[in-house]
């Protein structure tokens, strides 16, 4: 098998320096067609196993097949290592890598002043200036702004296969390897693994050309006069450990299907396909061996109805889908409410309202989760924080459920689904085992008694003689679940079914800050938002403001100390990718001055946003 | 450890008052339903009643065995749960034809073509009588209702067609009141490995009394319904006015069978439930009133592997190709690295 020669050689045989950062962003943009998910992807896996802290930001469009070169096409990929710990993709890249003009207009803006700005330059046609929107070629002004690096990234590639025997657009396919190998020199990464990758997923003249590219990509950097320095990023110093990358979405199929282990129940998922979910029935249908059902119902509302049925035959059940689908199960979830039968929905949040924008972030969500249906009946709700976190969560999501006899809502939303970051694999030893208990005992069953702690009904399930009994969607009277319309029952059963919910606070970790527990401005946040908000206040303790933050894993019961918490602030500020929901909340619930600050652009929050808010909440300005 | 008496039918009673009209078709159904149970030879534990909403739905409460009335037109959804998750138990739904052709055709449709092991019963009585009348699915064109005081403009569907279109393995109709022929149609249905989907002819002496009179009415049902048995001749009325259905390129016709004629002699069509293609059930599907008999019993019983079959397959084969799933391993596919402490 081919070896390349080792990055360190590489560098020790050119003449050029080699600076060391602690930290950088890249982003790759393109066409949907130019596999930018693939290049940043395979960037992201290199940089984890040269030892970096990172977090990745996917960006596609919504549209499955946008005209190529159009703005509306562009795919975008942007990746934040660092040899300290990285909470965030970055506010704005160091580096933008621009496969066409249309990814140039749709992401130059972010890049940031002075920036790396590396471009295609084969690609700058008058044609495709012309698809991308522009009037006359961006490059001339912008090499006064950023450090442009034109390179004839087609004819280069088109250069290094053209012994190879297929046509020019198969050869043209392989360009983002260049760029890829390129990226891997300018940043000392290794390229031996993606190599190796080559030669394993290719076959014929596509691995030939994938890998010459990737090297000639590599060397390249290595002897062109464009770049005179190359940069190393250090390890990082990170816990001790198995690390593999994860996004959410993984992280949680891997989450269902742990969970049933350590609950030593069998799996069944119901799911209809919507994005930004899917990939979770993907995954689940690919681990059969574990016993999972996987079952792809005909629509939202059967697919809830398949795992309530599930649920009250005795298996751990689930439903993944977002808002549009969430909205269809409501009925359903609430009948699984009033009958107290464990299920999780998992609502992987995407913009709203209908079908909005269907790959991008927002957390409009909330209010739905808590309070979507007819009557009464707030549900328990946590969120993930992370693409790691989606994993505990779900965990945690099934052992309330199941300990409770309630559905639980685990919310999501479409930037954890798709970023990546590093994470521990947890030992087995050390998860959670919450084994199940059905009931099996006939004497003394009544259907809707309540264990005195938990106020949880049994689990009792088809199969188990002697617990026959009925059970629906009609009022029923306290204990014996007989159809009852008295007034005084309704009223009880009411109470008790939500104050169940609301005793699940026993099971709620205290709310801790990042930072002291008292001072000028608290940010309270929820979600996919902790690391921006984290960084966003650590970056405001180092001005010196005195600013903490305190992150919301459940949404519903709250911990029992935020009241007392909140109060120890001057000011309370709630960043929201939505119009001020949680900030509603806390309001009406604690009766503090609760500021919103919400974002609905389908982007996640920038931590320079957060802190000018902070900053301005601080001195007084707001 | 000695197990007590059979079970017998009042064992399936449950002690819930039948809340039900007086003269309701339901409850000949109900009794029944509970008559044939304990023949079933299926542990009472070991069966599930689901049901949606409307009057029917009510069903699962007044039956002493496992029961879940869920939401409107839903039913076969949690049912395919329940049975994918647990094969072993006996799933019977339990839903109207408001409940399962108008809000819920979706699932019944999807379920019937997945061939889940279920038993479908749907009481069709043409009317919405739960919300008080209204014209539902399988009204008359031009029924005259709360909600179309004019006449419906909709017209009806089949539900023995919709089956067959869905690609159900088994398909029957049967009658309220016929107890003898219910209790058979119910074996049948029991019997058969897949979705059975069973029509049920069902009187609203309420909101649309009489909808079934000619085919309920002992005096008139000889010569208004055509009795399927597999391998007969399609043969109705009785000695003094006898018919027998001749299919002849895809057309019914009605032949008068005069006393002493052999049916098989004068090419009337042998009832053939089995048949390849669904195409012969269907063509018996359109026989209707006044100008056919309407044929009663089994239109359709073949044999297709169940759904939940097809899915334990392939939690088996995933099994033998790769093991029991191993927790720690999944945890570290992939690509992994380690650092160092
Ligand atoms: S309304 Fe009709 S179908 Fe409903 S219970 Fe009364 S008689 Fe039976």
């Amino acid at each position: 098998m081919f070896r390349p020669r080792a990055p360190g050689e590489a560098i020790t045989l050119s003449s050029k320096r080699v600076e060391e950062i602690d930290r950088v962003a890249i982003r790759f943009a393109g066409d949907s067609g130019d596999g930018m998910q693939l290049t940043g992807t395979k960037f992201t896996e290199t940089t984890a196993l040269a030892g970096n802290d990172l977090s990745t930001f996917p960006d596609f469009p919504a549209e499955i097949r946008a005209p190529a070169g159009s703005v509306a096409g562009v795919s975008g990929f942007q990746i934040h290592f660092a040899s300290r710990d990285v909470r965030t993709p970055a506010d704005a890249p160091d580096v933008l890598v621009a496969m066409n003009p249309a990814a140039l207009k749709a992401n130059v803006r972010d890049l940031r002043p002075g920036g790396m700005l590396i471009v295609n330059s084969d690609a700058f046609t008058d044609k495709n200036l012309k698809l991308a929107g522009y009037d006359s070629d961006p490059l001339p002004a912008l090499r006064d702004t950023h450090q442009l690096v034109e390179i004839p990234l087609t004819r280069l590639n088109r250069e290094a296969v053209k012994d190879l025997t297929f046509s020019q657009r198969d050869a043209d396919r392989s360009k983002n390897f260049f760029a890829l190998g390129l990226m891997y020199w300018l940043y000392g990464r290794p390229i031996e693994s993606t190599v190796e990758w080559i030669e394993q997923r290719f076959t014929g003249d596509a691995r030939e050309a994938n890998r010459r590219v990737l090297l000639a990509g590599y060397h390249f950097g290595e002897t062109t006069e464009l770049f005179p320095v190359s940069y190393v990023v250090p390890r990082a110093k990170i816990e001790p450990g198995a690390y593999r990358n994860i996004t959410g979405n993984q992280a949680l199929a891997l989450g269902i299907i742990a969970a049933g282990v350590q609950m030593s129940r069998p799996v069944f998922l119901g799911a209809y396909p919507i994005t930004p979910a899917s990939d979770v029935l993907h995954e689940l249908a690919r681990h059969r061996n574990f016993g999972v059902r996987t079952f792809q119902a005909e629509d939202e509302i059967a697919a809830a109805g398949a795992a309530i049925g599930a649920a009250y035959a005795g298996h751990l059940a689930i439903c993944t889908t977002s808002g549009p689908g969430m909205v269809l199960k409501q009925e359903a979830v609430n009948l699984a409410y009033m009958t107290e039968l464990p299920v999780v929905i998992v609502d992987v949040q995407r913009v709203g309202p209908s079908t909005g924008i269907p790959t991008k972030v927002e957390q409009g969500d909330l209010l739905l989760a808590l309070f979507g249906r007819n009557s009464d009946s707030m549900l328990p709700v946590i969120a993930a924080a992370s693409p790691g976190d989606c994993f505990h969560a779900v965990l945690e999501a099934f052992h309330i459920a199941v300990k409770y006899m309630t559905p639980v809502v685990l919310l999501s939303d479409a930037y954890l689904a798709n970023s990546s970051e590093p994470w521990r694999v947890p030992a087995v030893e050390m998860l959670p085992r919450h084994p199940v208990t059905l009931r099996s005992e006939p004497d003394g069953f009544e259907p809707y008694s309540r264990n005195p702690e938990t106020l949880a009904r049994d689990w009792a399930v088809p199969g188990t003689k002697g617990l026959e009994h009925r059970i629906g969607g009609l009022e029923k009277e306290d204990v014996t679940g007989n159809i009852s319309y008295s007034p005084e029952n309704h009223e009880r059963m009411q109470r008790l079914r939500a104050e169940k919910i609301e005793r699940i606070v026993q099971d709620v970790p205290a709310a801790e800050t990042f930072g002291p527990d008292r001072g000028d401005v608290l940010v309270v946040g929820w979600g996919s938002t902790q690391g921006a908000i984290e960084s966003a206040v650590e970056e405001a303790q180092q001005d010196g403001l005195s600013a903490s933050s305190v992150h919301l894993r459940w949404l519903h019961p709250l911990p029992a100390n935020l009241g007392d918490l909140l109060r120890r602030f001057r000011r309370v500020l709630v960043p929201e990718l939505n119009h001020g929901q949680l900030a509603m909340l806390l309001r009406a619930r604690y009766l503090v001055d609760a500021q919103s600050y919400s974002k609905v652009q389908g982007q996640p929050f920038k931590v320079r946003e957060i802190r000018a808010r902070i900053e301005a909440l601080a001195r007084g300005e707001a | 450890m000695a197990e007590t008496a059979p079970a017998t039918r009042k064992d399936f009673v449950s002690s819930q008052d039948v809340r039900w009209c007086p003269g309701c078709g339901d409850y000949s159904i109900l009794s029944n339903i509970q008559k044939v149970m304990p023949e079933l030879g299926v542990p009472r534990e070991n069966v599930v009643f689901v049901s949606g909403i409307g009057c029917s739905s009510r069903f699962p409460y007044y039956m002493n065995t496992f029961g879940f009335h869920t939401i409107h037109g839903r039913a076969p959804s949690f049912a395919s749960g329940i049975k994918l998750a647990r094969p072993e138990l006996s799933v019977w739904v339990v839903t109207g034809d408001g409940d399962g052709l108008s809000i819920g055709g979706n699932h019944l449709l999807h379920t019937i073509r997945r061939n889940i092991d279920l038993q479908i019963l749907l009481f069709n009585n043409r009317v919405y009588g739960l919300t008080k009348g209204q014209y539902s699915p399988t009204s008359r064109l031009g029924m005259k209702s709360k909600s179309s005081p004019q006449g419906s403009l909709d017209h009806p569907i089949d539900p023995i067609r919709f089956a067959l279109g869905a690609g159900a393995t088994f398909v029957a109709r049967t009658v309220d009141v016929d107890a003898k022929h219910l209790q058979e149609t119910l074996h049948r249905a029991h019997a058969h490995k897949g979705t059975a989907f069973v029509e049920i002819l069902q009187n609203c002496p309420v909101f649309n009394d009489g909808e079934w009179n000619e085919v309920e009415d002992k005096k008139t049902r000889d010569a208004a319904t055509l009795v399927l048995r597999a391998g007969q001749p399609l043969v109705c009325g009785d000695e003094d006015n006898r018919h027998g259905i001749r299919m002849e390129h895809g057309r019914p016709t009605l032949v008068p069978l005069p006393a002493g004629t052999d049916p098989r002699e004068v090419g009337i069509t042998v009832h053939n439930e089995a048949s390849d293609s669904p195409a012969y059930s269907y063509q018996l599907a359109t026989l209707a009133r006044p100008r056919f008999p309407l044929p009663i019993g089994v239109l359709r019983c073949v044999s297709r592997p169940t759904y939940e079959e097809l899915l334990d397959d392939q939690v088996q084969e995933a099994i033998e190709q790769r093991g029991r799933g191993d927790l720690r391993k999944l945890l570290h596919s992939g690509d992994t690295w380690t650092v160092g402490g």
